[in-house]
């Protein structure tokens, strides 16, 4: 059976699938990648579906299902590279894909990621920070 | 009706003999209908021509416009409607055209049969609503043609700004523009990696539940690929209509002008860009 290949680039994996989305490779991507996300422990995953020309209402739930699994371990997803005609399709259908944070490209995706990611050590520091002027005592003896 | 081979080959004698008076009579009337609208000269041509046509056409014995011999004719008669229909005459001036014939015809030789000249008038008729076809068909491809023209013309996309995108829309949105719209702003935002599009419908002079379905439509499948989609250039009786139609653009963003929707978008993508400064600052 053909896998689809996750790479990992700085704190990110990357997952781009050039291959037809058949079930049992949809099914096989998400134990992988969950499996890789804890073994790195990376905080972002990049979805490239530049290459399908379908995206069917089964690859569109487990797109859904690996963005929870990730959000569960502390990892952020962005599908990117959706092609015009897909995106058309999904809307004529009704298909909104919910729960998924999508991107133009690989860029702007890894963009997106690294900006949450920020915004999130932001509030962590500022929380840090409050603990900090609560009880100056712990930090200066 | 239908003309019979003698019949059609005493025609074809007198037209050819009366040939000088039977042109002159004709152009006389043809003219008086167009209102001086085509030069005298440019007329004498013309009908000269198309007798010859006719007068080949019973030569050689044609018993209907149909006819092998009536060939030539035809090609004549629907060259000379395709140019009536470009140059704007209408369709009744082109037909009388070829209907002043037969009453050049009748005025032209004395003492015709009247069963002769019947089945001759029949094949004249034939002829000028061969015409009248040959007009509508040149008519509809001239509106086919500025149709397809129209689509391409109004739906370009523009870039406003590195990494915004804008499309203009003038005039009704029906399904077939809807689309082609659609199908245009997703490309562009593939191509130049826009993460931003403003919609702006100024131009658009009716908003009813269908535009504005293919509007949320566009707005929904953009964000699918990764896009923000703002709505901009809302009139006042535009606004009034979509609350009046109870038409929800739920969290979409929407603009009275273009310049507050490029001031909020460029303001958004500012946002992004310093906290990204300031993450990489601060390690």
């Amino acid at each position: 059976m053909e896998r689809v290949p996750v790479l990992k680039i700085g704190d990110i994996l990357l997952v781009s699938i050039q291959i037809d989305m058949e079930d049992q490779v949809a099914l096989q991507l998400q134990e992988d990648l969950a499996d890789r996300i804890v073994a790195t422990g990376c905080h972002g995953v990049v979805i490239d579906i530049s290459a399908l020309d379908i995206v069917d209402s089964f690859v569109g739930r487990t797109l859904a299902t690996i963005a929870a699994i990730s959000k569960v371990l502390d990892a952020d997803t962005v599908v990117v590279g959706m092609r015009p005609a897909v995106a058309i399709t999904l809307v004529e259908l009704g298909l909104s894909l919910p729960g998924i944070r999508t991107a133009l490209n690989v860029e702007l995706g890894m963009e997106l990621l690294a900006r949450e990611r920020a915004d999130y050590d932001d509030e962590e520091e500022d929380a840090d920070g409050e603990d900090g002027a609560e009880t100056p005592a712990v930090f200066t003896s | 009706m239908t003309l019979s081979a003698d019949e059609a080959a005493r025609f074809a004698a007198l037209v050819d003999e009366h040939q000088e008076a039977l042109v002159t009579a004709w152009t006389e009337r043809v003219a008086s209908t167009l209102r001086g609208r085509l030069s005298h000269a440019e007329l004498q041509r013309q009908n000269g021509e198309l007798r010859r046509g006719f007068q080949q056409a019973l030569a050689g014995s044609a018993q209907d416009l149909a006819a092998e011999p009536a060939a030539e004719l035809r090609a004549q008669l629907a060259e000379l409607s395709s140019t009536r229909a470009r140059q704007g005459f209408s369709a009744t001036e082109t037909a009388v055209s070829i209907f002043a014939f037969k009453d050049a015809v009748l005025n032209a030789f004395d003492g015709v049969n009247v069963r002769d000249y019947v089945a001759f008038s029949s094949f004249v008729d034939e002829a000028a609503l061969f015409t009248f076809d040959s007009y509508v068909r040149v008519r509809e491809e001239l509106i086919a043609d500025q149709a397809e023209q129209l689509l391409e013309l109004s739906t370009p996309v523009v870039k406003l700004w590195e990494g915004v995108v804008a499309v203009p829309l003038v005039g009704t949105l029906d399904s077939a523009r809807a689309q082609v719209v659609m199908e245009r702003l997703l490309q562009t935002l593939v191509d130049t990696g826009s993460p931003y599009a403003i919609i702006d419908i100024t131009g658009v002079p009716a908003v009813d539940t269908q535009v504005a379905q293919h509007i949320l439509k566009t707005v929904v499948a953009a964000r699918l690929m990764g896009a923000d989609c703002i709505i901009s250039g809302i009139r006042p009786q535009i606004a009034q209509t979509i609350v009046a139609l109870g038409i929800e653009f739920g969290d979409i963003a929407t603009k009275s002008s273009l310049a507050d929707a490029l001031r909020y978008v460029l303001a958004k993508a500012g946002q992004n860009k310093q906290s990204k400064q300031s993450k990489r600052r601060e390690p």
